[in-house]
């Protein structure tokens, strides 16, 4: 099973042993989770952490490889070591999931999410929006006499950090898409 | 190989090919295809249940005593949602059940059609895994994984959710090879890993083997060879409910059942141990006791083939995944390889310190002349039963830990019980399943009257097939688990803990055509036993006994190994705040 990322027929864990598992820490991680592309294969999932009592901060899906029918599921939790080796465990039990990937123990990894912003001002406030938008690399992908509507990527925090600067110049709403991620290197 | 087939005649055939002799079930509209199958084949046995609950309790029987998985057939909505009851017990006590539901044809789901129910989204919690088939020609090959995945790694139960138009269709029946699977859970332990356990075992002073389940469902080799193991290390053995009768209970190193009401030398051999060895169990609440005082000086090893339960609750120092069969196989191999030693000087004072324990006689009770004590009735039960080729089922409650408590058990697959899920109306259903699976043995269910309550429409099962189980009911009218908790945790109030407007059991087991039998006086129990014994049918022996009995020994909430109860002179005060919110 490749959930605990036990080799065939090994029972170490690697990285395991590192840490204590019992502490008390709250630990934020990144899941990837690769599955069959079946119906209710993202129920299931879900399924696990509302059933068993573990958070999701962000969630993204979809299929990846349109001839095998696998569909990639990105998870980004938070908790104890224990509960975070718990949900890749149970993760793994899952009988469509091929294999279960903690990019922030295997990593450094890549963390990108998409989100548009909708960002309504006149005079001033809606220049200094441009200004920031161009700062921040983010596309003006509609625009009306009184809003912009932008568009960025980026790790979440450079995402908050945008949506902490637009709410005073007149944010109305955003919209995220949940983190992508992949490990560096090959 | 392809053959062209309708989709019902493809159940029947997948079940054929899996070698599937008996099904439990109750049909409906949205199963009349594969009913209609059935009516033309005489290879499998249906068995016609009262309540599709009962189908799937009969099974779980039928699968513990066998080893084989249990099929249950049911039909879609009602048919689908009484069976949840029964899925959730299998998952938790891990036993392999294919439970096949009719649904409504596939252009009718998502408008609530008559008997509609999301059968896949609704189990899909209680299940290891399930499966809507919206296609015939994926009808087989879903089937024959169905099976796969019931009885591979952990086992479960599945569930096939199969829409009237699948069943009528006609398309092609291929049987995929099992290793075709994408599912293939390893079976073999690390052997580094195993070395080092037996290294720790070589080493240790005062060992003891905890089993559970895990080992009974590895199957009969397992236990074999734990035997093997345990005799030849001379390593004291306790085991769960789930494991009892992998190590018989007439073995020299049995510690006896362990937990909340296992018994004190087990208990306390867990709590001052220096190398726990689990075997295929859980650290289940009902085990552990308190988790921060949980066996607090041991280096503790867990085997188990589910990942998910090493480090679960309790942080183990040797963790092997795999299947108990081929753990212990290696684990016997490394041992003799290194000489086969044991700390043998320790050993001995080790055992003493048990000898010291066993005398406490944790199990003894106030015997009465006048009122049948449950404890009495149990043994006298075990002395007269105890030769026969016997099989045990039980309901959920204090006669149940009575039951563990008071039977040996020497075999494995002779103990069916509601571990996990504690079900009540788990006994006499599961009888049912086990004596179809053993038709000339003594298959006898204790029970308890509220809980055979829950299913007793089983009777017209039982009196249909001619099933001679033996429903041995422990009659206090009460709710005796829930009143002695009320009694040690609520002041004596007993809130709706009493059985008002209990049938007359003889009468209710006459007019199914069954025998009944009630007993009320110690001196007659012996005779009364026997006769139920020897009556070739059903019997439902109401036995009247103790009204106001605890169970002990028992671990408080929220205490630990070395805290146990063991008389009513123990339990002033015993449970406090902090353990009064456990269950």
């Amino acid at each position: 099973m490749s959930a605990l990322h036990i080799k065939k027929g090994s029972t170490r864990h690697s990285a395991y042993n590192l840490r204590p598992t019992f502490s008390d820490v709250q630990e934020r991680h990144t899941l990837a989770v690769l599955v069959e592309n079946e119906p209710g294969v993202l129920a299931r999932v879900i399924g696990l952490f509302s059933g068993r009592g573990y958070n999701i901060e962000s969630l993204t899906v979809a299929e990846v490889d349109h001839t095998g029918h696998l569909s990639r599921i990105t998870i980004v939790t938070k908790g104890t070591p224990q509960v975070i080796e718990q949900i890749k465990a149970q993760l793994g039990r899952i009988i469509p999931v091929h294999d279960v990937h903690d990019l922030t123990v295997e990593g450094p990894a890549v963390e990108r999410e998409l989100a548009i912003f909708k960002v309504a001002g006149e005079g001033e406030k809606r220049v200094e929006a441009l200004r920031l938008a161009d700062i921040f690399r983010a596309n003006v992908v509609d625009s009306t006499l009184n809003s912009f509507i932008f568009e960025i990527t980026g790790a979440p925090d450079k995402i908050d950090a945008f949506a902490d600067l637009m709410r005073p110049l007149g944010l109305v709403e955003v919209a995220r898409t949940g983190v992508a991620a992949l490990l560096r290197g090959d | 190989m392809t053959r062209e087939m309708t989709g019902a005649d493809m159940v029947i055939q997948t079940l054929k090919d899996q070698g599937v002799d008996t099904v439990f079930g109750y049909p409906g509209g949205a199963v009349l295809p594969i009913y209609d199958a059935i009516f033309q084949q005489n290879d499998i046995q249906h068995i016609l249940v009262r309540h599709e609950q009962g189908a799937v309790h009969a099974a779980e029987g039928y699968a513990r005593s066998t080893g084989k998985p249990g099929v249950v057939l049911v039909t879609s909505g009602p048919g689908a949602t009484n069976a949840v009851t029964g899925l959730t017990d299998a998952l938790l006590d891990s036993i392999p059940i294919i439970v096949l539901t009719g649904q409504v044809p596939t252009f009718m789901i998502g408008s609530d059609a008559f008997q509609e129910a999301d059968t896949v989204g609704i189990t899909r919690p209680c299940t290891k895994h399930n499966w809507l088939v919206k296609d015939t020609d994926e009808l087989s090959g879903v089937l024959h994984e169905a099976f796969h995945v019931a009885t591979s790694g952990r086992p479960g139960p599945v569930l096939v959710d199969i829409p009237k138009d699948v069943q009528f269709a006609t398309g092609s029946y291929t049987i995929p090879k099992p290793s075709a699977s994408h599912y293939q859970p390893p079976v073999k332990g690390d052997l580094e890993s195993i070395t080092e356990l037996v290294a720790a075992l070589e080493k240790a002073e005062r060992p003891v083997f905890y089993t559970g389940g895990g080992v009974i469902n590895s199957g009969p080799a397992a236990s074999q060879l734990l035997r093997e193991l345990v005799d030849a290390t001379g390593i004291p053995i306790t085991s769960t409910l789930m494991g009892l009768g992998a190590y018989p209970a007439s073995g020299k190193h049995w510690l006896g059942m362990l937990g909340m009401h296992g018994l004190y030398e087990a208990n306390m051999a867990m709590h001052g141990c220096d190398l726990m060895i689990n075997v295929g169990a859980r650290f289940d609440d009902r085990i552990t006791g308190v988790l921060s005082s949980f066996s607090p000086n041991s280096t503790k090893a867990h085997i188990d083939i589910d990942p998910s339960s090493i480090n679960k609750v309790i942080r183990v120092d040797i963790p092997i995944v795999g299947d108990v069969g081929h753990v212990l196989e290696d684990m016997l191999k490394i041992w003799k390889s290194r000489g086969r030693k044991t700390n043998a000087e320790a050993l001995v004072s080790w055992t003493r310190q048990i000898n010291e324990w066993r005398k406490v006689d944790c199990l003894k009770f106030a015997d009465d002349k006048k009122v049948i004590k449950p404890q009495y009735a149990l043994s006298r039960l075990e002395a007269l039963t105890k030769k026969y080729d016997r099989y045990i089922t039980t309901e959920v409650g204090q006669h149940q830990m009575w039951a563990a408590q008071f039977l040996n058990f020497e075999d494995p697959n002779r103990w069916m019980t509601s571990g996990g899920l504690g079900t009540m109306g788990y006994g006499f259903p599961a009888s049912i399943g086990v004596q179809m699976a053993h038709p000339d043995a003594l298959v006898v269910n204790v029970a308890g009257e509220a809980s055979w309550l829950m299913n007793m429409q089983e009777l017209g099962t039982a009196a249909q097939y001619k099933l001679p189980v033996k429903q041995f009911i422990l009659n206090n009218e009460r709710l005796g688990m829930v009143r002695q908790w009320q009694e040690l945790l609520h002041g004596s109030r007993y809130s709706q803990s009493w059985s008002e407007a209990l049938p007359d059991f003889v009468k209710l087991a006459e007019a199914f055509g069954a025998k009944g039998i009630i007993c009320s006086d110690p001196a007659d129990l012996d005779d009364a036993i026997m006769e139920m014994i020897e009556h070739d049918g059903p019997v439902v022996f109401d036995c009247l006994v103790t009204k106001h009995e605890n169970c002990f020994p028992m671990i408080p909430s929220g205490k630990a190994h070395n805290e146990m109860l063991l008389g009513e002179a123990d339990t002033e005060g015993a449970i406090q705040a902090g353990g009064a919110v456990l269950v």
